[in-house]
C-alpha cells in the first residue's frame, strides 16, 4: 500500500478525491458522440433524399389527369404547352407520336390515357412494359421486380448450398491447418470488385455455359445468377462459419460420446443448432444480390422481359438505376421512378436485415434458454 | 477375482510438448464405481477421456501404451471409435442437452444407430428416464425443450441419454460439481443404483462424494497414479504419504 502512494503521488485525502473536469476525457467523449452521430444523421438523410425524390410520382398523379384534358384541346398547339414538367416537355418530339398517342387514347381508354400522360401512377408502375425511353414511356416495374428475384433465387439456389456445405466443411471436418487457409481465402473472395467478377462473368463464363447448355442469349439470368452466387458465397459462408463454430463443443462431444459419427455429429447436433445463424447468413446472401449491380449490369443482358426461362435476359432494379440514372433528365418522372426503385431496393434490404436480426435473436433466446 | 474391465498399461499422454499423463496403470473393476480423485489439472480428466478416446478431437495430442476394455486395445488402429462410444458412454460436467425435446434428445443415440420403429423409440425413451430417476419429472413434457429444464435435471436427463444407447461402461466428468446438494444427492444414488449393470468410471472434486459413491478409488497426481485401492482402504489407510495429505485436506 505504502509503495503504491509513493509511486503515484496519490494520497488518499478528501482533496484529493474531490470531482475534477478532464478536458481531454470531455472532448474525446464528445468527439466521438458527434462522430455517431453524424453517420446516423447522413444515413438519415440520404433516405430522406431518395424517398423525396421519390414522391412526386404520387403527388402529381391528379395533376396530370387536369393537364392531360387541357392538352386534349390543345394538342396540337405545341410549345406554349411546355411546362417544366416533363409531361408536355417529352411530347414536343413529332406529331406522329401525338397521333398515335391520340388514336390509342381513344381506342383504348382510361388506361391509355395514363401511358399517355406519359406519368408514372401507381396503374402504370404495375405494367408490364419497362419502356422508360420509347416515344410513349412506360414504367412497368414488374419486369425489373420479376427479373430481381429470379436472378436472386438462381444465385442463392447456388450460392447458399456451396457456403453451408463449405462452411460445414472448415468449421467441423477439416484439420486445423486447412480451416486456417480455407476461411481467409473465401473470406478474400468477399473482397473482390464486383466489376472484376462481372468481367469475367461477361467474358468466360457466358460462353463457357453457352457451350455446355447451348442457349441462345449469350448473357442471361443463369450467367449473371452465377456470377452473383461468387458475391454472395463469401458472405453467406463467413456468417454461417460463425454461427457453427459458435455452437457450444459440450454439444459436440455429447452427440460423439453418443457414439455419433463425425458426420452424424455435424448434420443432426452442430448444423441445426446453429440454423438461426445460418438463415441469417443466407438472408444478407439475399440482400447483397438483391442490390449488386455491376455484375447485374454485366452479366445478365439487361432486357426488362417477363419470363421464367432462366436462360432468357433479365434487368434487375438495382441495374436498372446503374444504367439509366446517368442519362436521365433532372426532376424528370423517369427519375422519380428510378428513385421509387431505390426506394424499393432500400426497403427490402432493410427489411431482409431486420427479418435476419429480430428472427435470428428471438430463435436464439428461445433456443439457448427454453421456452 | 474377476477379470478387470478396463486395463490400462503405461498410458502415457502428450498435449503438444506437455506430459498430461505418465506412464498410468490400473484395473478398473467390472460394475462397480471407481472414482479418480486429486487436484485440478492432476490429469484425471484427460485419463477419464482416454478410455473412450474423446481425446481424440483435441489437436496435438500424442498417446502412447495401451487401454484394454474387454481385453481389446481401443487404440489399435483397427479399432472403430463410433461404436467405441457406445459402449463406453460418457457424463459431462456441464450438462449438454441438444436444444431439442426432452425425448428428441434420449431418443437422440438409438436413433443414429438406426432405430427408427417409433414405439421401440419410446419405449427405449421411457425405460432410459426411468433408470434415470427423472421419469416422474418429465412425462408430462417429453416434447418441451430440454433447456427448460432445472440444472439437476438436465443432468439427470443427459444419464438418461447415455444410457439410451446401453453402455457397457458409463464415464462421468464431475456429474455432480456444477448442481445443489439437493440434486447431487439424486445422481448419487442414480450412480449407486446404476453400478448393478453398468461398470462406472468417476471424477469428482467432492472427497465425501468419493467416499460415499465409490468401491474403488485412484488417486492422481502431477499426472501420476499416486494410489489406486479399495476406497476404504484409500481414505482410512492410505499407503502414500500424499495421498493423506490431500484427503484431509493438507493440500490440493
Amino acid at each position: 500500500m505504502d509503495n503504491s502512494i509513493n509511486n503515484t503521488g496519490f494520497v488518499f485525502t478528501k482533496e484529493s478525491l474531490r470531482k475534477k473536469f478532464r478536458w481531454s476525457e470531455f472532448l474525446s467523449e464528445r468527439i466521438i458522440t458527434g462522430v455517431a452521430f453524424l453517420s446516423i444523421t447522413i444515413i438519415i438523410l440520404i433516405f430522406f433524399f431518395v424517398f423525396r425524390e421519390t414522391l412526386p410520382i404520387f403527388k402529381q398523379k391528379k395533376e396530370i389527369v387536369k393537364v392531360e384534358s387541357v392538352q386534349k384541346q390543345e394538342q396540337y398547339g405545341g410549345d406554349e404547352n411546355a411546362q417544366p414538367t416533363n409531361a408536355s416537355g417529352q411530347e414536343q418530339y413529332g406529331v406522329i407520336t401525338k397521333d398515335t398517342m391520340m388514336t390509342e387514347n381513344q381506342v383504348v381508354g382510361e388506361d391509355t390515357v395514363i401511358h399517355g400522360a406519359d406519368e408514372a401512377t401507381v396503374k402504370s408502375l404495375l405494367g408490364k412494359d419497362w419502356l422508360p425511353v420509347s416515344d410513349r414511356p412506360r414504367y412497368g416495374l414488374i419486369p425489373l421486380l420479376v427479373g430481381t428475384v429470379k436472378i436472386t433465387l438462381l444465385a442463392i439456389l447456388f450460392a447458399a448450398p456451396i457456403a453451408i456445405l463449405a462452411a460445414l466443411f472448415s468449421a467441423a471436418f477439416a484439420p486445423p491447418w486447412m480451416r486456417e487457409i480455407i476461411k481467409p481465402a473465401i473470406e478474400l473472395l468477399a473482397g473482390f470488385p464486383s466489376v472484376v467478377i462481372g468481367f469475367f462473368a461477361l467474358m468466360v463464363m457466358a460462353s463457357f455455359f453457352q457451350n455446355i447448355f447451348g442457349y441462345d442469349t449469350r448473357l442471361n439470368a443463369f450467367v449473371g445468377g452465377v456470377a452473383m452466387a461468387l458475391a454472395a458465397i463469401p458472405i453467406i459462408y463467413t456468417i454461417t462459419e460463425d454461427a457453427l463454430t459458435a455452437v457450444p463443443r459440450s454439444y459436440t462431444e455429447a452427440s460423439l460420446a453418443l457414439g455419433a459419427s463425425r458426420w452424424q455429429t455435424a448434420l443432426f447436433v452442430t448444423l441445426p443448432a446453429a440454423t438461426p445463424g445460418i438463415f441469417a447468413a443466407v438472408l444478407l446472401g439475399v440482400g447483397r444480390v438483391f442490390g449488386e449491380t455491376m455484375i447485374a449490369l454485366m452479366a445478365t443482358g439487361n432486357a426488362a422481359m417477363i419470363s421464367v426461362n432462366p436462360f432468357e435476359s433479365v434487368r434487375t432494379l438495382a441495374a436498372t438505376i446503374g444504367a439509366e440514372m446517368a442519362e436521365v433528365v433532372f426532376g424528370d418522372t423517369h427519375y422519380s421512378v428510378l428513385f421509387l426503385i431505390g426506394s424499393l431496393l432500400f426497403i427490402f434490404t432493410f427489411g431482409l436485415n431486420a427479418l435476419a436480426e429480430f428472427y435470428v435473436k428471438g430463435k436464439l433466446v428461445k433456443r439457448f434458454q427454453g421456452k | 477375482m474377476k477379470e478387470p474391465k478396463i486395463k490400462t498399461r503405461d498410458l502415457t499422454l502428450f498435449y503438444g510438448e506437455k506430459m498430461a499423463l505418465n506412464a498410468i496403470s490400473m484395473d478398473i473393476p467390472e460394475k462397480e464405481v471407481t472414482a479418480f480423485i486429486g487436484p485440478s489439472g492432476c490429469g484425471k480428466s484427460t485419463f477419464l477421456r482416454t478410455l473412450n478416446r474423446m481425446n481424440d478431437l483435441i489437436p496435438n495430442v500424442k498417446i502412447t501404451g495401451e487401454v484394454l476394455v474387454d481385453s481389446l486395445n481401443i487404440y489399435d488402429k483397427q479399432i472403430d471409435v463410433v461404436n467405441l462410444r457406445k459402449k463406453v458412454g460418457m457424463v459431462f460436467q456441464k450438462s449438454n442437452p441438444f436444444t431439442k425435446s426432452i425425448f428428441e434428445n434420449v431418443a437422440y443415440g438409438p436413433k443414429i444407430n438406426g432405430m427408427n420403429n417409433k414405439a421401440k423409440l419410446e419405449e427405449i425413451v421411457e425405460s432410459s428416464l426411468k433408470k434415470a430417476f427423472i421419469w416422474e419429472e418429465v412425462k408430462d413434457r417429453l416434447h418441451d425443450s430440454a433447456m427448460g429444464l432445472s440444472g439437476g435435471q438436465q443432468q439427470r436427463m443427459c444419464i438418461a441419454r447415455a444410457l439410451a444407447v446401453e453402455p457397457e461402461i458409463i464415464l462421468m466428468d464431475e456429474p455432480a460439481s456444477a448442481l445443489d446438494p439437493i440434486s447431487t444427492a439424486k445422481i448419487e444414488e442414480l450412480i449407486f443404483e446404476l453400478k448393478k449393470s453398468y461398470t462406472i468410471v468417476i471424477v469428482t472434486h467432492n472427497m465425501q462424494q468419493a467416499a460415499r459413491v465409490s468401491d474403488v478409488t485412484a488417486f492422481f497426481y502431477l499426472g501420476e497414479l499416486i494410489e489406486f485401492g479399495k476406497t476404504k482402504k484409500i481414505f482410512t489407510t492410505p499407503d502414500k504419504k500424499q495421498t493423506e495429505e490431500y484427503i484431509t485436506g493438507r493440500f490440493g
